[in-house]
């Protein structure tokens, strides 16, 4: 306890609750306030309706929703299964192996998303591999963005793994690709669901790279969003927004309670 | 088991326990000698197909060297990520209609949108990561010094702030302050006068707004965590010998967060330098920063080369950051 006095308490909460409340709560509520309603000219909005949320999950809206769900779920288990290699790998490496392999895979993330967006395009625009212009290269570009996301949080659990019970289980006579599949791999289920959560919420709201890269038939919810809004169709992008972060809170809470019944088994 | 000679090394690879039913199966009812000559057989044949279970496991781990292992994810990365960016760093020497290598950059270099996009980048990500700091700072002491019933959620729902898309963070912006949103409504309403005061969203502090709102968290994280591993006996004590809580801030708790706020607001920097979404959502003509230049550049204008000019820039500005945040990070153990 910092501050011992009632009145001292109390203004350090109302200085809490004045920069809380309009800068973090407000948007939130805000937005999901705008998705119900036709107005906003003025101190509050009017003309309740849930007609947004009716061509929120109609036509073209329900086939971006479908689009980024497809993209987050394929690019989150590639990430996941070439970060988690590549972790798994690196722990095995000397100290400066491991390190340098670290920083590889980090190196995603220092690049600007738009960059890796222009590169892929530069890149996949032209033989041997032309992929402009069809689904695969948004899902590659998303792979490519969350894979450092799944190194990192995989790679952070390996080091707190407890050697023993791989060297107990090789010990006991386990093959190398045993122990992987039946003590490290279930020992690091809680990071490896919590990390493909990491990697799904990232490629749902992902909106840097898809622009330089989405086909006219593979537009996810970001970039939905973006052209309602552009339009000037604020309400029905509130609405479409919500339906993001709905489904990427759905998504992260069933994620979680693999994890909890993981942790007890 | 003991009796059994070893060639070197091998021998501290078994693991006695789980050699003995192999050794009782091989040679049931067989005196010492059978038994001897079953167990220094795997040693000294060259076929594997009778080591047991136990034995080969070790020894296969050492055959096959760990860094070949590694080999197939790197070599996924450098084909889908290196292989890319080298090619975008060649295609910015390149200039597609013929020239020197270094036309396109002395073209961008000298074109005012680029010095203006490179001026606003840096200002906006210095500013941004100046308030998140502080901010983040203040919120943090107060969640974890000052605790009140409810704090947890607070904690709670920094987290899932997180899992949302910066760009949401604009839209309910234009909401607020937007020319007929809540604050200027509010405004109107109060002073009956025709047009509210609220006009920055469309300038460069419409987007330091939203910057400092978004990433804000990723600030308060860290902090939080080194806050936890603080020990309040120190607090304690230093209150108790009379030291006024802006004296503990100063000389107990910062000290104490001085890592994890290095750590923090370098991220929220090059986070900041490559921030897409925000400035997109804006709209506005006048707000430019890098990345929006190579998207421009690359989709509005086609020209790649330029873009690739940029995205050169960009990278060199931001890995340089992000390698001082790894070495930060390093330090600070983050």
């Amino acid at each position: 306890m910092l501050v011992h006095s009632k009145t001292g308490r109390w203004a350090a909460w109302g200085l809490f609750g004045l920069l809380f409340l309009p800068l973090f709560a407000l948007p939130l509520l805000v937005v999901v306030t705008a998705s119900f309603s036709t107005h906003w000219s003025g101190a509050f909005p009017s003309g309740p309706t849930t007609g947004n949320y009716a061509s929120a999950v109609r036509g073209e809206s329900l086939q971006a929703l479908t689009t980024s769900l497809v993209t987050a779920l394929v690019a989150s288990l590639l990430a996941l299964t070439v970060g988690t290699w590549a972790a798994l790998a690196a722990a095995r490496l000397k100290r400066r192996g491991k390190r340098s392999l670290d920083a590889l895979f980090m190196l995603p993330v220092a690049v600007p998303s738009v960059v890796v967006g222009l590169a892929v395009l530069v890149a996949f625009s032209k033989p041997p591999v032309l992929l402009n212009g069809t689904s695969s290269i948004v899902v590659l570009a998303h792979t490519i963005l969350v894979t450092a996301f799944a190194h990192q949080s995989v790679s952070a659990a390996i080091v707190r793994l407890d050697p023993a019970y791989e060297q107990a289980a090789a010990s006991l006579g386990a093959r190398p690709a045993y122990v992987l599949w039946r003590v490290k791999l279930p020992l690091l289920l809680p990071s490896l669901t919590a990390a493909a959560g990491l990697c799904f919420a990232l490629s749902m709201g992902e909106l840097s790279a898809t622009m330089m890269l989405y086909p006219p038939d593979w537009m996810p919810l970001p970039v939905r969003i973006f052209t309602a809004t552009d339009r000037g169709s604020l309400f029905g992008g509130s609405a479409v927004a919500v339906v993001l972060m709905t489904a990427t809170l759905l998504v992260l809470l069933a994620v979680s309670r693999i994890r909890t019944r993981a942790t007890y088994r | 088991m003991a009796d059994a000679p070893r060639p070197g090394g091998r021998a501290t690879a078994h693991i006695p326990g789980t050699r003995t039913p192999e050794h009782n199966g091989a040679a049931p009812g067989h005196g010492g000698t059978a038994r001897h000559r079953a167990v220094a057989g795997p040693g000294a044949a060259p076929s594997g197909s009778r080591t047991p279970q136990g034995t080969g496991a070790p020894q296969r781990t050492r055959t096959v060297p760990g860094w070949l292992w590694s080999l197939p994810p790197v070599a996924a990365l450098a084909l889908v990520f290196l292989y890319p960016l080298a090619l975008v760093v060649q295609q910015s020497f390149s200039p597609e209609n013929g020239g020197g290598a270094f036309d396109a950059y002395a073209s961008v270099f000298r074109s005012h949108s680029f010095r203006e996009a490179l001026g606003t980048t840096v200002w906006l990500a210095a500013g941004a990561t100046v308030g998140c700091l502080v901010l983040g700072f203040v919120l943090a002491l107060i969640i974890a010094f000052v605790p009140f019933p409810g704090a947890k959620a607070v904690s709670k729902f920094i987290d899932v702030f997180l899992s949302f898309p910066s760009f949401l963070i604009t839209l309910a912006l234009l909401f607020i302050y937007g020319t007929v949103g809540m604050a200027n409504g509010l405004w109107t309403d109060v002073s009956g006068s025709a047009e509210g005061p609220f006009h920055f969203l469309t300038t460069p502090w419409g987007v330091l707004l939203a910057e400092i709102t978004y990433f804000t968290p990723f600030v308060m994280r860290p902090l939080l965590a080194a806050f936890s591993q603080l020990d309040t006996a120190q607090l304690e004590v230093a209150s108790s010998l009379g030291a006024k809580p802006a004296r503990i801030v100063r000389r107990v708790i910062l000290p104490e967060a001085l890592p994890a706020l290095a750590a923090g607001g370098s991220l929220v920097l090059v986070m900041c330098l490559n921030e897409f979404g925000i400035v997109l959502f804006t709209g506005a003509k006048d707000v430019t920063t890098l990345p929006m230049l190579v998207y421009g550049k690359a989709i509005l204008e086609s020209d790649y080369s330029a873009a690739c000019v940029v995205a050169v820039v960009n990278i060199a500005i931001s890995v340089g950051l992000f390698g001082l945040y790894r070495v930060v990070g390093k330090r600070a153990g983050a």
